[in-house]
């Protein structure tokens, strides 16, 4: 499952480029695509620096950090949070729902929509469902 | 006639490098500067522009750096992005968590000191807008450096991204245990308190920071240049 997930990173890595021209696509989700373009560029840009290229939370930041950051390919830990926790998080930080303050508030940079559709996304990284 | 006419060739000699370091400054930044950093401010500043540019922005470079930092950097670039700019272009999974991918990583290059010292020149007039920074907000009190070790690692996260010694903490954001010798107080302050306001949808959160955490954080970066740089 994660040697699957790990081979599929190189296309999030290409920003979009190899998945926007496969699939031309740039609006909102669908079934299809679960995602929109501009969940990963933000997932790209603000993310990966600590949850890691390969989405696992062994990001570039993470070997000194007190409190490792969540492994988002983790289909059971990500499954046990609901949709509007994550959404929280993002937004608010992890102080918010008492967690790590490691993990930033994000409110400030992206809005409502995007944040909602970074969810989306980390529901198809998880590969874990609604979390409904 | 002969002390006079030395005087007026002496006193010519110390104009001259005034008056041809702006233009010659001016020049070095458009014939070497300009393909990776912005000297003029962007009419684009969307994210996808921020992951297309090569270098971060200069066009307020005169309200950011200090010059003596300036010049000694142009003629000794030293890394100060552990992860280069944009970090994502630069890094790569590991054994344990990403790393740096150094086949991705160009030098800075290098500049004589003369034309170091015009480019600084020249970037130092570039202030930016005038609203960009909160001039004057912060009001250079001493800070105990164990209470802002903790703040910096433990209670605000910032040792997350930005390293206070070499080699120990984050490596998206650049290092901090030289940014009291390269970066103006308030440039600090202010770009702690809001870092889009300033590079828009730069990838440091803005984190609604009261005044005293302001106050606390640019201090301990500032005296940490003086402490754990050298």
């Amino acid at each position: 499952m994660k040697m699957n997930f790990g081979q599929r990173v190189p296309a999030f890595l290409q920003a979009g480029l190899l998945v926007a021209s496969s699939f031309v696509f740039s609006g909102p989700a669908s079934a299809d695509e679960p995602y929109t373009q501009g969940a990963l560029r933000n997932y790209n840009t603000y993310c990966v620096q600590c949850h890691g290229v390969n989405r696992n939370g062994r990001g570039i930041n993470s070997r000194d950090m007190s409190v490792q950051p969540r492994d988002h390919s983790d289909a059971k830990g990500m499954g046990d949070i609901p949709n509007e926790e994550i959404f929280h998080v993002i937004k608010d930080g992890g102080l918010a729902v008492n967690k790590s303050v490691l993990m930033p508030a994000w409110g400030n940079v992206m809005n409502d929509e995007e944040i909602k559709e970074l969810v989306a996304y980390l529901r198809f990284v998880c590969n874990c469902g609604s979390g409904k | 006639m002969k002390l006079s006419l030395l005087a007026a060739l002496a006193m010519g000699l110390v104009a001259a490098p005034a008056i041809a370091a702006d233009s010659v400054g001016a020049g070095i930044l458009k014939s070497q500067c300009i393909s990776c950093h912005a000297i003029v401010k962007p009419d684009n500043t969307s994210l996808d522009r921020l992951w297309e540019r090569k270098g971060p922005d200069l066009y307020y470079a005169g309200s950011k750096f200090n010059r003596p930092w300036l010049e000694k950097w142009l003629q000794n670039p030293v890394r100060i992005r552990p992860a280069g700019e944009l970090y994502t272009k630069h890094i790569k999974g590991g054994d344990k968590e990403d790393v740096v991918d150094e086949s991705t990583m160009a030098s800075h290059m290098k500049l004589s000191k003369a034309d170091a010292e015009a480019a600084a020149e020249a970037l130092m007039a570039l202030t930016g807008p005038a609203d960009l920074l909160s001039k004057g907000a912060f009001k250079g009190e001493k800070v105990s450096m164990s209470m802002g070790a903790m703040f910096f690692n433990k209670l605000r996260g910032c040792a997350a991204c930005h390293q206070a010694k070499p080699g120990t903490g984050g490596s998206s954001g650049p290092e901090l245990y030289t940014a009291g010798e390269r970066l103006q107080p308030d440039y600090i302050y202010s770009y702690i308190k809001n870092p889009q306001a300033i590079d828009p949808h730069i990838w440091m959160p803005t984190l609604n920071l009261a005044e005293p955490d302001l106050q606390r954080l640019t201090g301990y970066i500032l005296q940490l240049s003086a402490s754990e740089g050298k």
